[in-house]
C-alpha cells in the first residue's frame, strides 16, 4: 500500500478526487448563499468575480460558487451511486460469465456486448425524457440508472481476468476439496480481482459524472436540480461564451470542475494500472536524468545496457538522491517480489516484468 | 468469416434490443407519459394526428400489448418513425434526414482525423517514453476527462468570441447564403466546421493515444522488434514493424469509442448550434417531442452498429488470423 503511495499519479490523483468528494460533504453547509437566491432582481446582466460573489452571479444574480458547492454535491454521489452499482454489476456478470463457461458465458458476455455497443446517451436521453422533468429527481435513483449502461466495460474485462485465474491451482484446489461455486468466486477469484475492480469502479465514476453532466446539459433531468449540468445548461441557455462581455465565471467552473474531478480519477486509474503492468512507466530515469548523471544514451529495446561499473555507481547515486527517481526504479522491484502475493502468477500484469533498460535492475 | 458472422449476428440482436426498450420505455413508466402530451396536443393537433400517436403509445386502442408491438415492428419495417409533434405534419424520418449528412460530416471526419492523430502520438510517445511527451498525458487526460460541450463552450468563447478567428454557431452562413454546389456555399460550410471538428479531436485524441501508447509499449519487448533492431534496421522500419502490430487492439477498441464519440459530438452540435442531429435532439427534449426522441435513439444507435461493423471489417483485413479461423 505505501509503494502505492509513492506513484505521483496515485498521489495527484487520490488529492484531487478526495478534495471534490470533500467538497461535495462540506459544500452546502460553507455555501455563502442559497443556490437559488437572487441578491437582486432589477439587474439582468450577469456580474463578474467581486467580494460579494467570488465567482460573480448569473443573469438572475444567483451566486456561482453557491451553486456549484450545492451542484458538487448532487453529481459527486450521483456519479458515485453509478459506481457503485455498476461495478456490482459488472462483478457479478463478469466473474460469474468468466468461472461457468459454457452456455452459461455465452449468454452473460451477450448481454454485456448488447450493453457495450448500445449507444448509452441516447437510450438515458429516451428514458429520463420519459420519466419528465416535472419529477423531483433523487441522486440515488439517477445513479442507478446510469449505472445500468456502464457496466457492461468492466464487466468484460473481469470475465477476461477470470478465465486466466479459472484454471489456476488454488482454484483447482478449491475445487477439488468441495467448495461451492459461488463460494470460489467469491473468496478465491474475486480476492485478486481487487485492482481489475477497483479501475473498474473508478472507470464508471467518471462515466458517471461525464453522462449526468451531460444529460443536465441537455435538459433532461429537473432544471431546478442544481448540478455542474444545470449550471452549465443556465450559461448556454442565456449565450454566455457568446457574449462579447464573454462571462467566463459563469461557464468555467462547473466545467472545471467535471473536469478535474475526472482528471483526479483517471489519474489514479493509470496509477493502478502502472502499478499492476510496470512497463506502461515512464522507464527509470527520465531522459534528462539519466543524462545529468552521466548515462550515455539508453536504448530504446529490450537490450541490457552494458555500463562500466563507475557510471552505475553514480547512477544509482543519483537515483537515490533524487525521490521521483528512486519511486521508479523502487517500485518497479516492489512489483516484482510482490507480483505472486497480490496477483498470483501475475495474471493481470501479463508476462513476468522483465525491464532490463532500468540502471537499478542492471545494479542489482 | 466466421468472426464477421457473429458480429453480425451481435448487431442485430443489438438492434432488436433497441427497438422493443424504444417500444416499452413509454410503457412502463408511471402513468403513461404520452397521455400528457397528447393532452396538451389536443387542442392544436388533427384528430388524424392524435389518432397516430394513440396508436403508437398504446392509448385508449383495444389491441392488445403484443398486437401493439407488432404493429410497431410493422412500422419500423416500412422505414416510419412516426410523426413530430413539434414540427407536425414533418415526419420523424424527414427531420433526421435533413439533419443527419451534417452529423454524418463532422464526425465521420473528426474521427477519423482524431484515429489517425492519436496513433501517430501513440506511437511516439511509446518510442520515446520518458520524454517530455509523458508529462503532455496527463493534460491530454483533462481533455478526455471534461466533457465534449465544455471545451466546445472553451473553443466558442476562445476563437471564435475573443478573438474572431472562427463563426461561433450554425452550419453556414443562413442569412446570405442559399445551400448549392457553389463554392460560396461549400467553403462557407468548411468554414463553420472547422471549430466544431477541431473539438471533438481534442476532445477525443487522448483515448486513442493513451490506447495505443500503451499497446506499442508492450509491443515494443516482443523478440521480432528486438531482432529488427539487432539486425540493424532502419530506426522507421523498426517502428513500423511494432507499430502495425500495436494497432490492431486500437481498431478493435474503436467499436467501444464510437458510441461515446457520437454521443460526445452530438453535444458540441448543441454548443454550436450545428444544424445536425444533436440539434435536432435539444429541439426534441425542449418541447418533449417524444416521437422524435425515439426516433433519433434508434437511428444513433443503427448509425452506431453501421460503423462497428465497418470497424469490424478494417479489422479482418488487418488481421490474417481472424480470416483464418473458419
Amino acid at each position: 500500500m505505501r509503494k502505492l503511495l509513492r506513484s505521483p499519479k496515485i498521489v495527484i490523483g487520490l488529492c484531487l478526487s478526495g478534495a471534490f468528494v470533500v467538497l461535495a460533504i462540506v459544500g452546502p453547509l460553507v455555501a455563502p448563499y442559497s443556490p437559488n437566491a437572487s441578491s437582486s432582481t432589477t439587474s439582468g446582466t450577469p456580474m463578474p468575480p467581486s467580494a460579494a460573489h467570488w465567482l460573480g452571479t448569473t443573469q438572475v444574480q444567483q451566486d456561482v460558487l453557491s451553486q456549484l458547492l450545492a451542484g458538487g454535491r448532487s453529481t459527486i454521489l450521483v456519479s458515485l451511486v453509478a459506481g457503485a452499482v455498476a461495478t456490482v454489476l459488472a462483478v457479478l456478470f463478469g466473474v460469474s460469465a468468466g468461472y461457468l463457461g459454457g452456455y452459461g458465458d455465452d449468454l452473460l458476455s451477450m448481454v454485456a456486448n448488447v450493453f457495450l455497443v448500445l449507444p448509452a446517451l441516447p437510450l438515458l436521453i429516451v428514458i429520463f425524457g420519459f420519466i419528465g422533468r416535472g419529477a423531483n429527481p433523487n441522486d440515488v435513483l439517477i445513479g442507478a440508472i446510469i449505472a445500468i449502461t456502464g457496466w457492461a466495460f468492466g464487466a468484460r474485462q473481469l470475465r477476461a481476468q477470470t478465465l486466466s485465474m479459472r484454471a489456476r491451482d488454488f482454484v483447482d484446489s478449491a475445487r477439488i476439496i468441495g467448495e461451492r461455486k459461488w463460494r470460489i468466486m467469491a473468496f478465491e477469484i474475486l480476492p485478486n480481482l481487487v485492482p481489475v475492480v477497483a479501475t473498474s469502479f473508478l472507470f464508471t465514476v467518471i462515466y458517471g459524472v461525464g453522462t449526468y453532466t451531460a444529460l443536465s446539459f441537455l435538459g433532461v433531468i429537473s432544471l431546478s436540480h442544481w448540478s455542474w449540468g444545470t449550471m452549465l445548461y443556465w450559461a448556454q441557455n442565456a449565450q454566455a461564451a457568446q457574449q462579447v462581455r464573454l462571462e467566463w465565471w459563469w461557464f468555467v467552473p462547473p466545467g472545471l470542475a467535471v473536469g478535474l474531478f475526472g482528471t483526479g480519477l483517471a489519474l489514479l486509474n493509470f496509477g493502478i494500472d502502472e502499478y499492476v503492468n510496470p512497463r506502461l512507466r515512464a522507464a527509470g530515469l527520465t531522459g534528462r536524468r539519466a543524462r545529468r548523471a552521466g548515462l550515455p544514451r539508453r536504448p530504446r529495446l529490450g537490450l541490457t545496457a552494458v555500463l562500466p561499473a563507475g557510471v552505475t555507481a553514480a547512477a544509482a547515486a543519483a537515483a537515490a538522491g533524487r525521490p521521483a527517481a528512486a519511486m521508479d526504479g523502487g517500485a518497479v522491484s516492489a512489483v516484482s517480489a510482490t507480483a505472486g502475493g497480490v496477483i498470483p502468477g501475475s495474471a493481470v500484469a501479463g508476462p513476468p516484468v522483465t525491464d532490463p533498460v532500468l540502471p537499478d535492475e542492471v545494479q542489482q | 468469416m466466421r468472426m464477421i458472422a457473429r458480429r453480425i449476428g451481435l448487431y442485430v440482436i443489438t438492434a432488436i434490443v433497441a427497438i422493443t426498450v424504444n417500444f416499452f420505455i413509454p410503457r412502463l413508466m408511471p402513468g403513461n407519459p404520452a397521455l400528457a402530451v397528447i393532452g396538451r396536443v389536443q387542442a392544436s393537433e388533427s384528430t388524424q394526428a392524435i389518432n397516430a400517436l394513440e396508436l403508437q403509445y398504446g392509448v385508449q386502442t383495444k389491441t392488445g400489448i403484443w398486437g401493439q408491438y407488432v404493429h410497431y415492428w410493422n412500422q419500423i419495417l416500412h422505414g416510419n418513425l412516426g410523426t413530430s409533434l413539434n414540427s407536425y405534419p414533418a415526419s420523424v424520418g424527414s427531420l433526421i434526414r435533413a439533419a443527419l449528412p451534417w452529423t454524418i460530416g463532422l464526425v465521420g471526419t473528426a474521427t477519423v482525423i482524431s484515429f489517425i492523430l492519436g496513433t501517430l502520438i501513440g506511437i511516439i510517445a511509446a518510442w520515446r517514453r520518458g520524454s517530455w511527451l509523458d508529462n503532455v498525458l496527463p493534460a491530454m487526460t483533462f481533455f478526455q476527462a471534461a466533457p465534449y460541450f465544455f471545451v466546445a463552450i472553451l473553443a466558442v468563447a476562445l476563437f471564435a468570441t475573443k478573438l474572431g478567428w472562427f463563426p461561433q454557431s450554425l452550419g453556414y452562413d443562413t442569412a446570405t447564403l442559399n445551400p448549392g454546389l457553389n463554392w460560396a456555399f461549400i467553403s462557407n460550410v468548411l468554414d463553420h466546421a472547422v471549430l466544431p471538428a477541431l473539438t471533438i479531436v481534442l476532445a477525443s485524441v487522448a483515448g486513442w493515444t493513451i490506447g495505443m501508447r500503451n499497446m506499442m509499449i508492450t509491443t515494443m519487448d516482443e523478440d521480432y522488434v528486438l531482432i529488427a533492431q539487432a539486425k540493424g534496421l532502419p530506426k522507421r522500419q523498426v517502428i513500423s514493424y511494432a507499430a502495425r502490430n500495436a494497432l490492431l487492439p486500437n481498431v478493435a477498441g474503436f467499436s467501444l469509442a464510437i458510441g461515446f464519440i457520437v454521443s460526445g459530438a452530438l453535444l458540441t452540435e448543441i454548443v454550436f448550434s450545428y444544424p445536425g442531429i444533436g440539434y435536432l435532439l435539444i429541439t426534441a427534449i425542449g418541447s418533449d417531442d417524444y416521437p422524435l426522441l425515439q426516433g433519433i435513439f434508434l437511428i444513433i444507435t443503427f448509425a452506431v452498429l453501421l460503423a462497428n461493423l465497418l470497424a469490424d471489417f478494417v479489422y479482418a483485413f488487418l488481421d490474417p488470423r481472424t480470416r483464418q479461423e473458419a
